[in-house]
């Protein structure tokens, strides 16, 4: 039980971030561990996959050759098969909506404890000691456990592999039992659409929870207006209904670069700052010096957006 | 068709708090329904007005204090709702994904409902896991992250949105019985009525101990151990603008002036 087993992540043909991501996390667990790294590449163009992610520090990689998309039970039998065969001490998979849709079925499955949306990991080889947030990122927190485990990784955290790798490749022949699969993924959809592409603007004038109620939102528009800028939003604003999905930035909405990134009453939940980090010039203008928007903003003011937003619109009206 | 909601009360933090040992000291601490639960909530009780769902129950793992916000959940609509607690569980710094699913496991045994709904994480310790391992626990079918249930539920079969990244959606159709866990906006929750908070009072809490559903209390002994907590430490170099609304908007409009992005 010194192996680490790391499940990658894909979708409709392209393998996602942090399957380059968790081959680094991987790498230092079994390197602590004396072990090797497996990865596992489950359903789609797997011989492709299998090339592509061929990086260094990876040992062997087992392809799954079954369906084309993600199915949750085809993934949690072939991982759980992979554990009996492999008998890894980590199962790692992304903390992803698809890792979050089988990883706890698997440490069911398995009778092993689950650690999910680990920001850092390490191990003496016994002990596990996962790094993970808690009250939506106001504290973190380490958590230790012994033995084996099953840990997802939040992506983004943990630099994606590079280099050319020796690993071996090979089909596991993975016995899927298709009586036990109870559910179908009959399409995609891109949501929103619409008349605007937030992902193109050069300046956006994005809101959050911070204003209130949504006849409040006219204020956020008369801005945006004055600075010929477009309007964006957190995932409340749109939870509620004050703005189409197609306006939410983050990691389930779009993903922005703009020059000017003005976030008016965000307080930044890191599935937010996902979606915007990227942004050249960050400006947070919150009444909360400590929201976690202020780690990443390059300017900030903290105070009333309903002070501040109808002084900055009278500027350039 | 029965369904049963898993709901939580959750601890919620104030802007300023001090952390005392692998907590949050209790004067900066309050209590709340968990926001995706509370969407859950709300998608039952709507498949009950739908004429889809006969009965609404809530399970809750927690003290006696948290009736108060179980009481919110039945004030919304729900039937009845059973509460699982134990001396056993007094002092658990962390109940793990485990143990939560022994306990919900079994009421879900007793309860035998058709569908079985939870928030997809809660705010507090956000483990996200827990829907997902009850139902491989109880031998049902699942959907992780659904943000649109089709309401007419038809030939057993429930029609799912998964909200993946990056703005595409997932549409699924999953075999009942199943768990499905709720993201926030598949609903707008509505608020409780006066109506609805005097009938909540009226309505069966039913309160279990472990031995009661039948959970030995090692199942409470968690894998995981809480260590250590503490405020993340700021990368932050951030220039923060000092004076009135006015002064400060007006260093704003000069930066937007500087990069050009404004006239």
């Amino acid at each position: 039980m010194t192996d680490v087993l790391a499940v990658t992540d894909h979708r409709r043909g392209e393998l996602r971030d942090v399957s380059y991501e968790i081959i680094t996390a991987g790498r230092v667990l079994a390197d602590e561990t004396g072990g090797d790294l497996h990865l596992a590449v489950i359903s789609g163009t797997v011989d492709e996959f299998a090339d592509d992610l061929n990086r260094e520090g990876v040992d062997a990689i087992h392809t799954v050759d079954y369906g084309e998309e993600f199915n949750h039970d085809v993934y949690t039998q072939a991982t759980t098969q992979l554990y009996d065969e492999l008998a890894p001490q980590y199962v790692l998979t992304p903390n992803s909506v698809n890792g979050l849709d089988y990883a706890p079925a698997v440490a069911n499955d398995l009778d092993l404890p689950i650690v999910t949306d680990t920001i850092g990991l390490e191990t003496d080889g016994e002990t596990l000691i996962a790094t993970r947030e808690m009250y939506g990122g106001k504290v973190e927190t380490t958590n230790e456990l012994e033995g084996e485990a099953v840990v997802t990784i939040r992506s983004a955290e943990w630099a994606k592999a590079e280099g050319t790798g020796d690993a071996s490749i090979e089909a596991f022949d993975a016995e899927i039992d298709e009586d036990a699969i109870g559910s179908t993924v009959t399409g995609f959809e891109e949501v929103g659409g619409g008349d605007v592409d937030i992902s193109e603007a050069d300046v956006l004038v994005s809101v959050g929870r911070g204003i209130e109620e949504e006849d409040n939102i006219p204020l956020i528009e008369e801005l945006a207006e004055a600075l010929d800028a477009t309007v964006s939003s957190s995932r409340p604003i749109v939870d509620n209904g004050w703005l189409p999905k197609n306006r939410q930035v983050g990691q389930s909405g779009k993903v922005v670069t703009p020059d000017v990134y003005i976030a008016i009453g965000i307080s930044g939940a890191v599935q937010h700052v996902a979606g915007m980090k990227g942004s050249d010039t960050i400006v947070a203008i919150n009444t909360d010096p400590n929201a976690p928007i202020m780690d990443i903003a390059d300017y900030a003011i903290v105070d009333d957006l309903f002070d501040v937003v109808p002084a900055l619109t009278e500027e350039f009206q | 068709m029965k369904i049963l909601v898993t709901v939580k009360e959750v601890a919620t933090v104030e802007d300023e708090f001090e952390i005392e040992g692998t907590e949050i000291a209790d004067q900066y601490l309050g209590a709340d329904l968990n926001e995706w639960d509370d969407y859950a909530v709300e998608e039952a009780v709507q498949l009950q007005e739908d004429g889809i769902a006969d009965e609404v129950v809530t399970v809750t793992i927690g003290p006696e204090e948290c009736e108060q916000t179980i009481r919110q959940a039945l004030a919304k609509g729900a039937d009845r709702a059973v509460r699982v607690w134990d001396d056993a569980l007094e002092g658990v710094d962390l109940l793990d994904v485990n143990a939560k699913t022994e306990i919900l496991g079994a009421v879900v045994e007793a309860e035998d409902p058709d569908l079985v709904l939870t928030g997809v994480q809660a705010g507090d310790d956000s483990f996200g896991a827990t829907g997902v391992s009850l139902a491989e626990e109880i031998g049902a079918q699942w959907g992780a992250v659904v943000n649109h249930l089709e309401h007419d539920l038809e030939d057993g079969v429930a029609s799912v949105r998964r909200e993946l990244e990056g703005g595409v959606e997932e549409l699924t159709e999953i075999d009942l019985p199943a768990v499905l866990t709720i993201q926030t906006g598949i609903n707008e929750p509505r608020y409780a009525s006066l109506r609805g908070i005097r009938q909540a009072q009226r309505k069966e809490l039913d309160v279990q101990h472990l031995a009661d559903i039948g959970v030995d209390e090692s199942a409470v002994e968690s894998e995981l151990e809480l260590t250590e907590m503490y405020e993340p430490e700021s990368e932050s170099d951030v220039t923060v603008w000092e004076g009135s609304a006015d002064e400060t908007a007006a260093e704003l409009g000069e930066l937007l002036r500087d990069k050009g992005v404004a006239q």
